[in-house]
This record gives structure tokens, sequence and C-alpha cells, in this order.
């Protein structure tokens, strides 16, 4: 009854070089290897093809981070963990929608992956907070401290494109919003 | 106003105070983005291991720089992935790992024209069969008065027992009859008895005994509630009868009992034998018994007598649908008609016999005594 999905994969311990390398061909070979499986996976359990891809991209950035974060140990195939991964967050999200599945369909072996989603929620509720202390700051606040922190651009850019008059006007401008950020991030 | 130099002493102290941390801000920032050179970064570094209050903050700069970087890493990875996503094929994915549809789905996908094409072929075979037999040409409404007509049909499906005849016969009219019955004398001067639907509608009469003479007759008296009709023999060749063998039974005959009787299904005469099978004729008619006779169109009109050569009735018809219910008139009521006969009217008396001398005798000598008092009634 279950297909097997046939396709080049890559090794994994290529992938993971990848992922270290910011690889935009890794990341496409990742998901155009993988993302059939999970797709396979919440058809077969009361899911749809947004649901997969919501899925399956959390699964992602989960091995992002563990990858990044430098303690991730190879003990399983990539294939299993990324399959793990998908089958809890399906899980807690059919859960979370209050349809019981009994028997879930399984396509794949399954590790316990229990540990690396504590962690995930974690990062993940930080991200919702910074999400939204980004929103709370306003402009020109907003754009200053992403230019500055998350495009890295020097402060003579961000001088030029604000049309500040000298480089102190910016950095004074770019401390205030980073105190208030501070504030938002820390205590909200 | 000595309040304002005060309070321009104050801001400028804030100023300064504000200064001195966005140095420090840019210079931490420097840190992090390692843009600072090798003297300032160890003047940094010791700074850091000296001043504790210099070190929380650089810790806490340190850690929002880092949500912030892994905030920007998220967004950018899911853009990333979504132009990805959208590349795919998706169609052709979901048509590899799609759950397989139930048994009966993909029966159904497989076998849906064939089962279309049988469903079509069974439909015209069916509307062309009930088209051929006519089942379209009765309407609804028909149907109700159908119920009705199927009462009637059974009523007239006590056969009326006529009989067609073509074969001409041997005196009399030239013209052979058109219908024909039995029918039995009444008395030895010529007056005989048989159903009333055998003589409906007829122009004349003839009556044929089993010698084959033919003689005119005339109806005399008819009772269509009994179906019951008297004639008498006109004819000047008609020399009269024997006296009558049989008598007509006055009470009624119990179920069970064993009867014959003798008629003209053709053109000569039959015997036949049965039992009395019910009290009652048709739908609870009380004017009849049923009989479990073979009789045939013909018969109707002749006599039903028992083992003692009793009449106990004239054979009028039988159910088309039921094996063996033939009914016959109970002689009460042919014995009523010929009450209801005004003596007046009638050219020569109509005695009834009242001497039976069939009794005992065995059923050919019965038979062989009866056959001259029998007739086939001719109708023209």
């Amino acid at each position: 009854m279950k297909k097997e999905i046939k396709s080049s994969v890559p090794a994994d311990s290529e992938i993971i070089l990848g992922i270290l390398n910011d690889s935009k061909e890794i990341l496409n070979r990742l998901y155009t290897t993988h993302f059939p499986m999970v797709l396979q996976l919440v058809l077969n359990n009361n899911g749809n093809e947004d649901d997969a891809k919501d899925i399956f991209q959390e699964a992602v950035i989960v091995l992002y981070n563990k990858v990044k974060t430098g303690n991730f140990e190879l003990n399983s195939k990539l294939k299993t963990f990324i399959y793990s991964v998908c089958r809890r967050l399906w899980l807690k999200r059919l859960n979370a929608q209050s349809k019981t599945v009994r028997n879930i369909e399984d396509f794949s072996d399954v590790i316990p992956v229990e540990e690396d989603l504590e962690r995930h929620e974690e990062k993940d509720r930080q991200f919702v907070l910074m999400e939204s202390a980004l929103i709370q700051l306003g402009e020109p606040c907003k754009t200053i401290i992403e230019d500055y922190y998350m495009q890295s651009k020097s402060m003579q850019e961000i001088c030029e494109k604000f049309g500040y008059t000298n480089a102190d006007n910016a950095k004074t401008q770019k401390y205030k919003c980073l105190q208030r950020l501070k504030k938002l991030f820390f205590q909200a | 106003m000595p309040a304002a130099p005060e309070k321009t002493f104050f801001s400028s102290l804030n100023l300064k105070i504000m200064k001195s941390d966005i140095e420090i801000i840019d210079q931490i920032d420097a840190y992090l983005k390692g843009e600072l050179n090798q003297s300032d970064m160890a003047n940094f570094e010791k700074k850091r291991l000296e001043d504790s209050a210099f070190d929380l903050k650089v810790v806490e700069h340190q850690e929002l720089v880092s949500h912030l970087t892994e905030y920007a890493e998220r967004i950018k990875l899911i853009s990333n992935m979504n132009a990805i996503h959208e590349s795919l094929d998706m169609i052709s994915i979901k048509h590899q790992v799609a759950p397989e549809a139930p048994l009966i789905v993909r029966l159904w996908k497989k076998y849906r024209i064939n089962t279309a094409i049988s469903a079509c072929v069974a439909f015209i075979a069916v509307a062309a069969t009930l088209l051929s037999t006519g089942y379209f040409s009765k309407t609804i409404s028909s149907n109700v008065s159908l119920l009705r007509r199927e009462i009637n049909s059974i009523k007239k499906s006590q056969n009326d027992l006529i009989k067609n005849i073509n074969v001409k016969p041997n005196k009399g009219p030239a013209n052979p009859g058109s219908f024909g019955g039995t029918g039995f004398a009444l008395s030895s001067n010529g007056y005989v008895v048989t159903n009333y639907h055998v003589i409906k509608g007829a122009d004349s009469l003839y009556v044929q005994n089993s010698d084959g003479e033919a003689f005119k007759a005339k109806i005399i008296y008819i009772d269509p509630a009994y179906d019951l009709a008297v004639l008498q023999i006109v004819d000047p060749a008609f020399e009269g009868l024997a006296a009558l063998p049989y008598t007509f039974k006055k009470s009624a005959s119990d179920v069970g009992e064993d009867v014959f009787t003798i008629g003209f299904p053709r053109d000569d005469q039959v015997y036949g034998k049965g039992y009395v099978s019910s009290k009652n004729g048709f739908a609870g008619d009380t004017v009849a018994y049923q009989v479990s006779i073979p009789v045939n169109p013909g018969n109707s009109g002749g006599p039903l007598l028992d083992n003692r050569g009793n009449v106990i009735g004239i054979i009028n018809g039988k159910q088309t649908q039921v094996d063996g219910a033939a009914f016959a008139i109970k002689s009460t009521y042919i014995l009523k008609s010929i009450d209801a006969i005004p003596q007046d009217s009638l050219e020569e008396k109509l005695v009834l016999s009242k001497k039976n001398s069939l009794s005992g005798l065995s059923r050919k000598d019965q038979f062989k005594k009866l056959e001259p008092f029998i007739y086939m009634v001719k109708v023209y």
C-alpha cells in the first residue's frame, strides 16, 4: 500500500555542512527531498497541503537551529529526524484542533525528539516576542534596527538613507531605538 | 529665572550620560561586529574584566543582538523556503504520495463507464419490454379502476360456458348456430331449462337432442337474477318425451356430496363427475354451489345430479384462475323460478316429475336413462 518516494538523496553530512554555510542550494535540495515524505504523512492523517507546508518548514527551522547551535550529533538519519519532528508537530496540531487520531499512519521510523522540540518552543516564543516588539517599536526605529543589526548596514549608510546631518545624530537615534527595543523585548 | 539654567544643567548632564552610553553601545557593537583593532580589543577585554557593570552591559547587549540575529535568520529561512515551495511541482508530488482511495472508490473509478453502459442497456431493455407489452398504455388512473375491473373480470371469469358452434345441425336451420349451451327437460311435454346467459340476445333458438334431432324452441320465461331461462319446444316435429327419470331436490346439498353432470361442450354429450366443494358460489353467492367438476364452455345449463339422480343444480360457470371451481345454481332457485312463471300464460301445463327412477342404478345406466332428456341449446 505505501508508496516509496524515490529521488536522489543528498548525503546527510553534505546537508549539515550546507546549513552551516547557509547554502541556498542545500536548502533547496533538503526541501525537495524531504517535503514529499511530510506531505504524505500529513495527507494521510487528516491534513492538507498547507498543513504539510507549515509543519515541514517548522521542522526545517528546528533542524537549522539545532545545527547552528553546534550540538547536532548525527546519531540517526536526517530523514528520520525530520520525519520524527514533523510527526510530533502534526500530532500536537491535531490535538490542538481536538481531532484525536488514535492510530497515526506512519511512513518511516521514529526517534524521540521531545528535547529538540522543547528548545524549539522556547525559540519560537522568543521569535514571536521579537516580532511583536519590533512592530510596537514603530518607524523609523524598526528600520534602523533592522538595517544595522539584521542587514549589517554601516551607520554611514543609515545616515544617508534617513537623511541625518551627521553620524552622531544617527547614533543617538539608534541608541534611543535600541533602549526602547530592550525594554519592549525583555519586559514583555 | 533660576530654574532654567538648572534645567539646562540637568539636561546637559543627561546628555552627557547618554552620550557616554551611546559611545559604550557603539563600542560594544563594534566589538561584536569585530570591527575593533587589536589595541582597542585588548582595552575592551581588560575593561570587561575590571568593570563588572560594563561587562553586564556587554552581555545584555550581546543577548539582544543575538535574538535579533536569530530573528533575522529565521525570517530569511522562511522566505527562502517559501520561494522553494512555490517552485515545487505540487501536483506531481501530491499524486505520488496522496493516500490511496478506498477500494470501493477505486473500483468505481475503474468501472463507472461499464456500469453506466450496462445501466443504460438495462434501462433500454426494460423500457422496450414494457413498451412492447403495452405497460405504458395503462395510466395510473386506469390502474385504480383496474382493481375494480379485476373483480369484474374475475366475475366474468366464471366463464360463461358458451360454446361456439361451427357444425351444421343435421336437421333444422341450415345456418349453424352462433352460440350454444346445454339444457335439460323440466317435463315430458317440452319444457326445457337452461341458463339465461346462454340464450341472452338470441334471435331464435333450437334444441338438439343426443340423436342429433333439432327442434325449434321459444323462451317463455327468463330470470336474469338467478341466470335461469325456461324454454318450450314449439317444433311440430316434437312428439313429447317419456316420463322424466329425475326429480328436483328441494333441500340444499351437503359439501362433499358426489355429483355428476352431462353437457355439450362439444357436439356429443360429455359426462363429468365431481363433488360439491362449497355451500356458496363465487364471492359468497348463496344462489350457487361451488362444485369441483371438469366443465368447459358449452356445459352451461347442464343438470347437476347427485348419486340418487336428483337434480341439485344447474351448471352456469367456472372461475378461470382457480382450479376446479365450477358453479351451479341451486335446484331450489330453479323451483322458485318455475313457481314464478304465471301458469295462465302457458299453453301446456308445466308439471314437474315426482318420481325418481335413477336411484340405485349404476352410473352407466343412469347416463343411458338421462341421455334423451338433455339437449344442446343452439342460439342464433
